[in-house]
């Protein structure tokens, strides 16, 4: 049965530390940052920051790595390439999941809301424990699977048609921004496979190259691993990649069918 | 998760700002409820129709006091909604209407219709 509300000790408290704006700075915006320390044994909070953003870049990573630097040294977040390729930097800002490197400041009305991605177990901070999440990419079998050997002086060839098909479903950078959206994801995190396994495993079906398509259908032929999917589109509506899991995932209902057919 | 995991649960239905097609989904499901429970007021209706005049008078009474009538143009939205959004799951079931754009307009094409059907199936009602 779905859980709808925080166990006790993951609910938020409202004590957070407050930092505020340097004097004489008149571009400030308020970073309201969920906080959660495992040595304190206290129930997360959120703290908040007054940031100068005349003296701050564009982008919602540029004030995080600020705050660190500057203002806060204690607060642990991911980041790598700043730049929307690595996935690392993946939270909810705004009510909303995305990658920090890749929103704009300047988009986001009002207190800038910064919590972890949603419904995952919290290591410290904004940093999640994605083990399940991780551990369902590598149960869809994520790697090309061939009867016949490669040929020995030459990739193996695909037709530009063929090749076609993979777009929309191999760029998908593992950000977890989909998955950790879904409400059907939050109620059966370990039963059903999420969007973000279910985009990799379309990936994989679809590839021309790959033999194992029945098998791999045989693997999804279950009450929750594909089915939980209710065409609830929050996957869709936050993937920084502009991907859409939900339609991959109605396709791989329609090759259920259409195989018994 | 692990039931005595000492790590908290990041906030997740409490604090996500959920969007237009997701509260459309589960405004269907919650329509679907409301319907299931809708049906049993209707048997209700049919059953005193085949008991007695008295008790078919009674129900009739309730069902066209203001609060009777409250109650059943609800249904009537709660009806439509869940019909028409139920078409819309039968497009995406073929694989049509994914793209951001066409689930947010159609979902807004199964409110307005919704409403407007509604209000069509009440004019025509009262004018027979």
């Amino acid at each position: 049965m779905a859980e709808f509300t925080l166990p006790a000790n993951s609910i938020v408290k409202t004590n957070g530390q407050v930092f505020t704006a340097p004097e004489g700075a008149t571009n400030v915006r308020t970073f309201k940052i969920y906080r959660y320390d495992p040595d304190s044994g206290e129930n997360p909070r959120v703290d908040s920051y007054d940031i100068d953003l005349d003296d701050c870049g564009p982008m919602v990573l540029d004030a995080m790595l600020k705050i660190k630097n500057e203002i806060d040294s204690t607060l642990a977040f991911r980041r790598s390439c700043r730049e929307g390729i690595c996935g690392s930097c993946a939270m909810n800002i705004d009510g909303g999941n995305g990658l920090a490197c890749t929103t704009s400041i300047a988009d986001i009305e009002g207190d800038v809301v910064i919590y972890p991605l949603p419904h995952q177990p919290i290591i410290k901070d904004l940093v999640s424990d994605l083990t399940n999440f991780y551990a369902q990419y590598a149960s869809i079998e994520p790697w090309l699977k061939s009867d016949t050997p490669a040929p020995p002086d030459r990739e193996r060839l695909q037709s530009p048609e063929d090749r076609e098909k993979l777009d929309g479903a191999y760029e998908c950078i593992m950000c977890a921004c989909c998955s950790t959206s879904c409400p059907s994801y939050w109620w059966n995190p370990e039963r059903y496979l999420g969007p973000a396994a279910l985009l990799a495993s379309y990936r994989w079906l679809v590839d021309s190259r790959d033999d194992a398509t029945g098998e791999r259908l045989d693997e999804l032929e279950d009450p929750y691993k594909l089915y939980r999917c209710h065409t609830i589109m929050n996957c869709a509506q936050v993937c920084p990649k502009g991907l859409n899991p939900a339609k991959a995932i109605a396709e791989t209902k329609r090759m259920m069918v259409q195989r018994r057919l | 998760m692990a039931q005595n995991d000492p790590r908290p649960l990041s906030p997740h239905l409490q604090h996500y700002k959920l969007p237009i097609t997701a509260l459309l989904s589960i405004s269907h499901r919650i329509t679907g409820v409301i319907n299931s429970a809708g049906i049993v007021l209707l048997v209700l209706l049919v059953a005193s129709a085949a008991g007695s005049p008295d008790a078919y008078g009674f129900m009739g009474g309730i069902a066209n006091s203001w609060f009777g009538s409250f109650i059943l143009f609800g249904l009537t939205l709660t009806l439509y909604y869940h019909l028409c959004n139920g078409i819309r799951h039968l497009f995406w079931d073929v694989g049509y209407g994914f793209s951001l754009e066409s689930a947010t307009r159609s979902g807004y094409l199964c409110l307005g219709a919704a409403a407007g059907l509604s209000v069509i199936t009440w004019i025509v009602a009262a004018a027979s």
